[in-house]
C-alpha cells in the first residue's frame, strides 16, 4: 500500500465519514425498542441530576434494582451489574422516567412515600431481611442500627445491619439513610455522611 | 457466570462500535437500508452476546454481522424485479453525514467477495490485516493483497466527483 493507495482511500471514502451522534441516537433508540420487543433488554438503566450530584437509577423486568450515587462510580456499577445480572443492558430513559420522576418529586418534598416495584435480587439473607424492615421507617423518623437488629429477630446483629445499610442496593428508595447510631450520632452512609445529613434535614423540615 | 464471557455492558459495546458498524452498513446499502442492517445487527449481537467469549474480538464481530446481514439484504433485493425508470433519491435522514454514493456502492459490490471483504473490514471497520485475514479464512499477506486488488479495482470502476 502506498501513500497514493491511502489518499485514494480518503478520497473514495471521505464520504464514509463517521454517522454523527444524533444518527446514532436515533439507532440507539431504536435498537432499545425492538429489544425490549423481544425480550432481550434484561437491565436499563437513565442517570439524573438530583442536589446530591447525578444519580444512576437500575431496573430490570421486575423493578428497580439499583440507585447509585456519583461516588460509587456509575460505570464500575454498570459493568458490576453486567456480570450480576446480565450484560445485556442498555440506556433507557423511558422505562425509568416514572422513577425519576418520584424521585424528583421526594427531592422536592412533595413525595414521602415510593410506590416503585423492586427487585432485591442484588440482596440476599439477613442483608434483604435488613431491607424489608428499613422500609417500615416512615419518612421523617429514624431507627437505630439495634432496633434493626431486634425488628430483624437478631438483637445481636448491629454490626451486620450496618454492613445491610452499606451495601444497601436502593440507597433513598430503601430509606437506609432513616438508621443512625444509638448515641444519635450519624453514622456513615453511601453517598456520604453530608447527603444523610441533608436526607435527614430535608424530611424532618417537610 | 463463566470467566470466559464477556461482562462489559452491552451500552458500551454500541457507544464504542455502533458508528463503525454504520459505516460498513453505509458502505454496502442505501441509507435507509443501512439503517435496518444496523438494528438487525445489534438486536442480534444483543442476544447471543451473553454467551459471547470474553477475548473475541467485538468489533470484528460485529462487523462480519453487519456485512452478512447487507449481504442477505442485497440478495433479497436482486430477486425483487426493480422498476426500469431511475428511482428518485431519497435524502439522506441526517444531511450532516454525506452518504457514501450510489455509484461507489455500486462498484463495492461488483468487487470479487475477498477484496470487497478485505477492503470493507480494512477500510471502513479499521481492522487489522491480521484480522482481516482471520475472517476471511485466510493469511495477512492474503488480506493485504486482496486489500490493493480491490482498491485498484474501485479505481478502475470509480471516479470521485462523476456522480450526478
Amino acid at each position: 500500500m502506498t501513500p497514493n493507495d491511502t489518499q485514494t482511500i480518503h478520497e473514495l471514502f471521505g464520504a464514509g465519514a463517521l454517522p454523527d451522534a444524533a444518527t446514532v441516537d436515533r439507532l440507539h433508540a431504536r435498537l432499545v425498542e425492538v429489544a425490549e420487543r423481544d425480550g432481550l433488554l434484561d437491565v436499563c438503566y437513565r442517570t439524573m441530576e438530583s442536589p446530591y450530584g447525578p444519580l444512576l437509577l437500575v431496573a430490570t423486568t421486575k423493578g428497580l434494582v439499583r440507585v447509585a450515587f456519583d461516588v460509587e462510580g456509575h460505570d464500575a456499577v454498570l459493568a458490576h451489574l453486567a456480570t450480576a445480572i446480565s450484560p445485556r443492558i442498555l440506556k433507557d430513559q423511558r422505562r425509568l422516567d416514572h422513577a425519576a420522576a418520584q424521585l424528583d418529586a421526594y427531592f422536592a418534598g412533595r413525595r414521602h412515600e415510593f410506590e416503585l416495584d423492586l427487585d432485591l435480587q442484588l440482596s440476599h439473607g439477613f442483608r434483604r431481611n435488613v431491607l424489608m424492615h428499613l422500609r417500615d421507617i416512615e419518612y421523617g423518623a429514624t431507627a437505630s442500627y439495634a432496633a434493626i437488629a431486634r425488628a430483624a429477630g437478631s438483637p445481636a446483629a448491629v454490626r451486620a445491619v450496618g454492613s445491610a445499610c452499606a451495601t444497601n442496593p436502593l440507597p433513598i428508595v430503601v430509606p437506609c439513610h432513616r438508621v443512625v447510631r444509638s448515641d444519635g450520632s450519624i453514622g456513615q452512609y453511601l453517598g456520604g455522611p453530608d447527603t444523610k445529613r441533608a436526607l435527614l434535614a430535608m424530611e424532618s423540615a417537610a | 457466570m463463566p470467566a470466559e464471557t464477556i461482562v462489559r455492558p452491552f451500552e458500551e459495546v454500541v457507544a464504542e462500535h455502533g458508528p463503525v458498524v454504520l459505516r460498513v452498513c453505509r458502505a454496502m446499502l442505501d441509507p435507509i437500508d443501512a439503517d435496518d442492517a444496523w438494528s438487525d445487527t445489534f438486536v442480534s449481537a444483543l442476544r447471543a452476546y451473553p454467551d459471547l467469549r470474553r477475548d473475541s474480538n467485538i468489533r470484528g464481530w460485529l462487523v462480519t454481522i453487519a456485512y452478512r446481514k447487507a449481504l442477505d439484504q442485497l440478495r433479497a433485493k436482486s430477486r425483487i424485479p426493480l422498476p426500469t425508470a431511475a428511482l428518485p433519491e431519497i435524502a439522506s435522514p441526517d444531511d450532516a453525514v454525506p452518504d457514501i454514493d450510489a455509484q461507489l456502492r455500486a462498484a463495492l459490490q461488483a468487487l470479487p467477495a475477498k477484496q470487497r471483504g478485505a477492503v470493507i473490514y480494512h477500510y471502513l471497520a479499521d481492522l487489522p490485516y491480521a484480522e482481516v485475514g482471520a475472517l476471511l479464512e485466510t493469511n495477512e499477506a492474503a488480506a493485504r493483497r486482496s486489500a490493493a486488488d480491490g482498491i485498484a479495482n474501485l479505481r478502475k470502476h470509480y471516479t470521485p466527483g462523476s456522480q450526478s
